[in-house]
């Protein structure tokens, strides 16, 4: 462990001292601002399927597969795609709570659970989730504040201070200690759970926060309210976060930088402006246009993405999204456009052979042609 | 950063609108608090107690030594001379039976499911929480005792063992132990899945740290209530056990026991016949009740 290492809870005058703003130039930083905060190098997790004779392994779901990418310091790195495209698994990996296949994590610039390093508690403490499900999230059985002083608690801290803790984050997330601290779960609301889980994930003062699809089953207004709280802990914090949706609209409001994910692989990744405005994948811009349009001049007829993705267990040869895409050639079936490196912070790059200047596609090096979705001017029904 | 969802303050309290009373209870007290208006489980725990007592102070209220027996007094009926509730085959004062036999038949039913929730709940709190290789061996061989039906198992283990009601109440616990382990495990693997085990796991909990903090408060309620119930299973394999000759042996009264000689003499005196039986089924009503309103009043989630 080396000497810079910042203690856990380093016995604070009061417990009001950990809640209070991080100051300029966080004590816990290690690798200067440019150093990204996590670095993901060709991360797999394929889940075995059992069966037939003896159990044996048959074959291989491939929910992450070979991915790749940084999140930078303060920034929020939002992930997109399909239901079952490997979001919440990719999630879970990071958060090594499944191991994973292959590929490292890098905290920080430093290796984790290794003999240097960050160890597994110090890796805990500083990489935290919020979950999807409020419901399940939350153990019925305990008081809200003995659910967020757990986490403190199991790492040394005393009983007292750690209830402190928990009371001044519940009021940190807007819920009144006064009136919340002694609840169980099923006496609060969606949006109220919501709240008691991001205020369990930061009682450990983290430095990345994965959200995975954290407002998605929460109503309209009370998502606004969350996230509007996440954007202020966030600088409140000094925190980096994941977040992991299936809402487009939510994405864009939060996120800094966009990864698309589609069956288990990264298709595109970049700036959030570039990703929403020219999308360089099929895909990604399929995903937009299938968006509600707002304009009834515009409205869209046709779902630009039609079935469902195909069997992770036995993806299709070369480019995964080969089997829906309108574009698609001989060459996609042949070879793989992967984004096999590391991109840098601001780069905008696609996994699609219309990108790449000899790929072989007709249509290489010229960008997608206009989009083909059809559209109407007419209304729907004749007067 | 486009679409404008207005911020309005982020940390306007949800809070202020909706201000019920704060509550400082802890969950012992709120299963207290629902209890008590609950007149049916509280009018069965009163028998429980009531039973408990006069088993408990037996020396005390039985009016007649129950082992002295009388030739000339055989088979009275209820409210002969002094005899309260009669006599048995052998002129014992009944009601001096039954109130000692409380004592044989309240340990073979409490002792049995005491031991194999100790150790049926831990097993199946382990296989469930570990899961695997470790889970098909427990719960495979908690399937071996399963294939055959409990009494017929108490029975062949007593006989193997010989009578006498230390080897009863071993036998009864090796009964109860699969289905206890059985429902450990089901409630244990049911909760393992469940997020907040995640996220305590997330938040760098230990493996016993987690059982203790997050598990156990999910399992016991289930594994408690289902342990109550059997403690009326057990008084009656327990009198089986009696009733057959292997459990209590003569002289001792029990229950079971009572049943079992007096069953004879059902066409002479059928009133007195009957009252061990009654004894039998008033406790394991009682237990049954009892459970049944314990599991009521421990889902907090209601």
């Amino acid at each position: 462990m080396s000497t810079t290492t910042v203690p856990m809870f380093k016995s604070p005058p009061s417990p009001a001292a950990h809640i209070s703003a991080v100051p300029e130039g966080d004590p816990r930083d290690r690798g200067g601002p440019g150093q990204p905060l996590l670095i993901v190098n060709d991360l797999k997790k394929h889940f075995p399927i059992r069966g037939g004779l003896l159990n044996r392994t048959v074959g291989h779901v491939r929910a992450v597969d070979g991915v790749s990418f940084t999140v930078q310091k303060n920034e929020t790195l939002g992930v997109v795609g399909e239901s079952g495209c490997g979001k919440s698994t990719l999630a879970r990996v990071l958060m090594l709570l499944i191991k994973h296949d292959a590929g490292e994590q890098v905290f920080d610039g430093e290796p984790i659970g290794g003999p240097r390093g960050l160890t597994m508690k110090q890796f805990r403490q500083a990489m935290q989730m919020v979950f999807q499900d409020s419901f399940s999230s939350l153990n019925p059985r305990m008081p809200i504040e003995d659910t967020i002083a757990y986490g403190p608690r199991v790492h040394g801290m005393e009983k007292a201070e750690a209830k402190a803790l928990a009371r001044s984050l519940l009021g940190k997330v807007g819920l009144n200690p006064e009136l919340f601290a002694q609840r169980y779960p099923h006496e609060l609301s969606g949006g109220q759970k919501q709240r008691v889980n991001i205020a369990r994930a930061l009682a450990l003062q983290p430095r990345l926060l994965i959200l995975d699809e954290a407002v998605s089953a929460l109503d309209k207004s009370v998502e606004a309210q969350v996230l509007n709280l996440l954007r202020h802990l966030k600088t409140h914090f000094n925190l980096t976060y994941v977040f992991i949706s299936h809402d487009l609209d939510v994405v864009r409001y939060i996120s800094d930088r966009v990864l698309v994910m589609y069956l288990g692989e990264i298709v595109e990744i970049g700036p959030v402006d570039q990703i929403y405005d020219s999308p360089r994948h099929p895909y990604t811009r399929a995903l937009l246009a299938s968006q509600l349009s707002f304009d009834p001049d515009h409205r869209v007829l046709e779902a630009p993405l039609t079935g469902d993705p195909p069997n992770p267990i036995n993806p299709p040869s070369g480019c995964r999204f080969r089997t829906r895409c309108t574009l698609a050639e001989g060459v996609c079936a042949e070879r793989s456009p992967r984004l096999n490196r590391l991109v840098e912070a601001h780069e905008h790059v696609a996994a699609c052979h219309i990108q790449v200047v000899d790929s072989g596609h007709s249509l290489a090096g010229k960008g997608l042609p206009p989009i083909s979705v059809s559209t109407a001017s007419e209304p729907l029904i004749a007067a | 950063m486009s679409t404008a969802i207005a911020p309005p303050n982020p940390f306007q309290s949800v809070a202020a609108e909706e201000a019920p009373a704060s509550r400082t209870r802890g969950y012992w007290q709120t299963v207290a608090y629902r209890l008590r208006y609950d007149y049916i489980t509280l009018g069965f725990m009163l028998l429980i107690f009531l039973i408990v007592m006069s088993a408990l102070l037996a020396p005390w209220l039985a009016t007649k030594d129950p082992m002295a027996t009388s030739m000339i007094s055989r088979l009275k009926p209820i409210g002969f001379q002094d005899f309260h509730l009669g006599t048995d085959e052998l002129g014992r004062d009944v009601l001096s039976r039954l109130i000692y036999g409380g004592r044989t038949s309240l340990m073979m039913g409490l002792m049995p499911v005491l031991g194999a929730t100790l150790i049926g709940g831990t097993l199946g709190v382990l296989a469930g929480f570990i899961g695997g290789r470790t889970n098909m061996a427990i719960m495979r061989t908690m399937d071996v005792f399963y294939a055959f039906p409990s009494i017929l198992l108490a029975v062949a283990i007593s006989g193997a063992m010989g009578g006498g009601i230390f080897n009863g109440m071993i036998s009864l616990t090796l009964v109860f132990i699969p289905p206890l382990c059985r429902v450990a495990e089901t409630a244990t693997t049911q909760v393992r899945g469940l997020d907040f085990v995640e996220a305590a796991r997330a938040s760098g909990g230990s493996t016993t740290s987690i059982v203790a903090n997050h598990i156990l408060g999910n399992v016991l309620a289930p594994i408690f209530v289902f342990a109550s119930g059997l403690i009326s299973v057990s008084i009656l394999v327990a009198s089986g056990l009696s009733f057959l000759g292997l459990g209590v042996e003569p002289p001792t009264p029990d229950w079971g026991l009572m049943l079992s000689t007096l069953r004879q003499s059902i066409y002479v005196n059928p009133y007195v016949c009957a009252l061990p039986g009654l004894m039998i089924f008033i406790t394991s009503l009682s237990f049954n009740m009892v459970s049944d309103g314990l599991r009521q009043a421990m889902d907090v989630r209601m």
